[in-house]
């Protein structure tokens, strides 16, 4: 199938980045921009293909992270078997935030709020928390090697995200062409029609919410490993919800590559700005918000177009106008 | 522990603060009720407002309470530009996008003051900032108890607007029927615009009122957002009685949570609270379904 | 013939408004039967109140013999039970053979199958040509059918359709009812809401009328028709008096 083609090229030609060069500047700008795609497709797995937006994405993010660190420093788990643990962590609160909201009806602006809430709340009880450092967070100690999920060289940590980012893509591919997939996205557009046909909203929005919330939790299993330091403000802080939600939109929500390239092109704006400017604080991120609402302004269905849908359609409660007379 | 000597404080304490929540979350719910949008950049906004009164005591010296007729215009005119200028046009008329919008603007504000002031905290040094008064076994700073004075008053300002002037008139008409009311030939758009105003207006009253007995940094709208939406879900989308209410409660509800449980996981208490009314009572006390 | 679904006694408020007070009715197999009666008379209440969307405050819905009352709508389609709505709810960002697609799930779990079996059922109701349009592209007649389509490939057993001809023009009217047709001489039985008298008449097996609540008149659509309290329900107090009485007199004057 095409997409299985064109994802498989894609590997191919990303993994074989580090063979081509040894620069530093490269290799750190792959695996950064790798990561940033990963947070993008997760988040566009609930946003784009089930139209419930999540403003508090973070939560997933700093679940896994943490978990990472603690199943290490506090379990002695080696880190290869605590990813996959931080990931079904991230996931189970997916389900019990997905369950929780949906089960009372939650969609639209509410939903956010209440994932904003969420996120909030798990930052502070991290702050206040011994197991999670408090305030001053969990530092991973050094100790590189390739068991150790700690790479010598930058290499590594990208053929790590390339894994996970292809995972990411294979979930994605599957929701564009199964039965679930099909079901979700009937559920984005329009919830009643769905429910007519027997498709039950919440089992379906539910399971969205985990695969969302596992996907987001390796990401934050992988910054831990790389960054080897975590604390509540980098885990459940607004940066990474905002930094997931705007390369989704300005990708193109609801479609394959969408996020990759919208979450390449912020990048890649970052990394200009910072050579330009020079490393000011929050320049990112008023950049994010100026094409955030440039995008919306001007480009709603992203850079990936045709196919992706607007933030009209299922903000308004995935009803259309049925009638144009 | 629970003696009235310490809880009656504590409850002065967030009486006071409730207030000024509560004209937080009036312009929230204003807006809300009114343009039917939840507007995300309000934290923002009212922490652009602190740094106005800031600036203008630190660098022109002007007394906060004297800035009122500052920063009040000021900030209508900014809420006015706001909406009419990038809201309306990103949105497309349309009431769905503007969630990404808001939340567009509050990222690029939040982030501006974080360029322009960094991460530091920054408080205002007047004559009456530690100044207390004696009322029972309680001493409440003083500009805490202006501040409460104050917030009813802008409270009772905004409620004259809304029911006996024309452009209340208009504000209720194109709330509760746009096309009826822009077949009667009122200008929505402007009307609209009028609303956000007024509503970002009472942040510039609230940002007076707090900053004598409060601080500021770039990150303190967060805060504020989430306290002033738990306040208008709670009160009711669009209820000014219940924002009012609403306000008050939660701010003794803070004031008694970090008196038990620390103040840190005393806001916790807010959020689980507002988490419970979105899924048990989202149209809070008073509202109308949203 | 058996009867497919059965409602006792059903009733729904909303706050003071009594919607639908004390319905019986019953839907026989293989029949075209349809719901008639005045704007307001409660008939997407009703319809909602049988496919699940709203629960009876009074009363049970029995679908083929089982007690459906106040199931969620997806399960009463998993048993057979399926409705279209009065205004159009297409997935407007997806394909009219995607749209389909989704209804043709519930019984083939497989991508492939679904989207064949879609493009089959397109071909029923006329749409073959557009599969490849976006929903959103469509005319309301198009649009009308993509609903019809999308409820058929769940192989309904009951099919409820609320004004499928609402909004089309005469000609459109007259392309849509033979479809309509074709799908109950398939053997789904069909209960359908509908305005447009010349489609009741000429498809309806039987009738069921409903004014402010409550069901006033069932029977064939020449009866229905006939019925006294039924013009009057449509027409007015007192309407069908002066008619009777001014058909006698111009027999009067013509004899």
């Amino acid at each position: 199938m095409k997409d299985f083609r064109k994802i498989a090229l894609f590997v191919l030609l990303v993994g074989a980045v580090p063979f081509f060069t040894e620069s530093g500047v490269v290799l750190n700008f792959v695996m950064t921009a790798l990561y940033a795609c990963l947070l993008s497709q997760a988040w566009n797995v609930l946003g784009g293909f089930g139209g419930q937006f999540s403003f508090g994405h973070a939560l997933f993010f700093g679940t896994g992270a943490y978990v990472q660190a603690i199943a290490q420093m506090q379990w002695g788990l080696n880190p290869w078997l605590a990813l996959p643990v931080s990931v079904a962590f991230a996931a189970g609160v997916g389900a019990f935030v997905g369950a929780a909201s949906f089960r009372y009806g939650l969609k639209g602006s509410y939903f956010a709020l209440v994932t904003l809430a969420f996120a909030e709340v798990f930052r502070i009880v991290a702050t206040s928390v011994p197991f999670t450092g408090a305030g001053v967070g969990l530092m991973l100690p050094l100790k590189e090697s390739v068991a150790n999920m700690q790479f010598a060289s930058r290499a590594g940590f990208i053929w790590l995200m390339l894994g996970l980012v292809t995972l990411a893509l294979g979930v994605t591919a599957w929701l564009r062409h199964s039965r679930f997939g099909a079901y979700l996205q009937a559920v984005r557009d329009n919830e009643d029609a769905a429910r007519a046909i027997g498709v039950n909203p919440f089992s379906v929005k539910l399971i969205a919410t985990i695969l969302s919330g596992g996907l987001m939790g390796a990401g934050g299993a992988f910054y831990v490993q790389v960054f080897q330091y975590i604390d509540p403000g980098i885990a459940f802080g607004s940066h990474t919800s905002v930094e997931a939600l705007v390369g989704a939109i300005v990708g193109g929500l609801g479609t394959l590559w969408g996020p990759l390239l919208g979450a390449i092109s912020l990048h890649i704006l970052a990394d200009l700005t910072r050579n330009l400017f020079g490393q000011l604080p929050g320049i990112n991120m008023v950049i994010y918000g100026a094409v955030l609402i440039l995008i919306v302004m001007f480009l709603p269905r992203g850079i990936a177009g045709l196919g992706a849908i607007t933030p009209q359609q299922w903000l308004r409660g995935h009803k259309t106008d049925g009638d144009k007379s | 522990m629970l003696d009235l000597n310490i809880l009656f404080p504590s409850l002065l304490n967030g009486i006071t603060t409730g207030a000024v929540y509560a004209l937080i979350a009036l312009g929230l719910t204003l807006i809300y009720g009114v343009l039917h949008i939840i507007n995300f950049a309000h934290g923002a906004a009212l922490m652009v407002a602190l740094y106005g009164v800031y600036l203008l005591k630190e660098k022109l010296g002007v007394d906060p309470y004297l800035a009122l007729p500052i920063m009040v215009p000021a900030m209508f005119v900014l809420g006015y530009a706001l909406q009419r200028g990038v809201i309306n046009r990103a949105s497309h008329g349309k009431d769905e996008n503007i969630l990404l919008v808001t939340l567009g603007v509050s990222i690029v504000l939040e982030n501006l003051a974080l360029l322009f002031f960094k991460s530091d905290t920054r408080t205002i040094d007047t004559a009456y900032t530690l100044a207390t008064v004696e009322i029972g076994p309680a001493f409440i700073a003083l500009p805490k108890l202006v501040a409460f004075g104050g917030a009813l008053v802008v409270s009772a300002v905004l409620l004259l607007i809304v029911q006996k002037t024309d452009l209340g008139r208009a504000i209720r008409a194109v709330s509760k029927e746009k096309q009826g009311a822009r077949l009667m030939g009122i200008d929505v758009d402007h009307v609209y615009a009028m609303c956000f105003g007024l509503g970002m207006a009472s942040l510039g009253a609230a940002a007076c009122f707090l900053m004598p007995a409060y601080y500021v940094n770039p990150q303190v709208g967060n805060g504020f957002v989430l306290v002033a939406f738990t306040i208008v879900v709670l009160g009711g989308m669009g209820s000014f009685a219940g924002a009012l209410l609403g306000g008050l409660l939660i701010g003794v509800v803070e004031s008694l949570g970090g008196l038990l449980l620390g103040e840190s996981l005393g806001q916790v208490g807010i959020f689980v609270i507002f988490i419970a009314v979105l899924m048990l009572r989202p149209q809070g006390f008073f509202g109308a379904k949203a | 013939m058996s009867t497919l679904l059965q409602i006792d006694g059903v009733g729904k408020s909303f706050g003071g408004l009594k919607a639908v007070q004390n319905v019986s009715l019953s839907v026989t197999e293989g029949r075209l039967s349809a719901l008639i009666g005045p704007n307001g008379a409660g008939k997407t209440t009703l319809f909602a109140l049988m496919s699940g969307f709203l629960k009876p405050d009074t009363g049970r819905v029995a679908f083929a013999g089982q007690d459906i009352t106040g199931q969620p709508p997806h399960l009463n389609a998993r048993m057979g039970l399926t409705r279209t709505f009065q205004i159009v709810q297409p997935f407007a960002a997806q394909t009219v053979r995607e749209n389909i697609a989704v209804g043709a799930h519930l019984h083939l779990p497989g991508r492939a199958p679904a989207l064949d079996f879609a493009e089959l059922v397109a071909r029923q109701v006329g749409l073959a040509s557009q599969l490849d349009k976006l929903a959103s592209d469509l005319t309301v007649a198009g649009r009308k059918r993509l609903e019809l389509a999308r409820a058929l490939a769940t192989r309904p057993r009951l099919l409820l359709l609320d004004e499928v001809l609402a909004g089309l023009n005469p000609q459109e009217i007259a392309e849509m009812i033979p479809v309509v047709q074709g799908i109950a001489q398939g053997g789904v039985t069909v209960l359908m809401i509908e305005h447009v008298m010349q489609a009741v008449m000429s498809l309806a097996q039987e009738v069921w009328v409903l004014a402010q609540g409550q069901l006033i008149a069932h029977g064939t659509p020449a009866e229905v028709t006939n019925n006294q309290a039924v013009v009057e329900a449509y027409l007015g107090h007192g309407t069908a008096e002066r008619l009777q009485k001014s058909a006698a007199r111009q027999k009067e004057v013509q004899a």
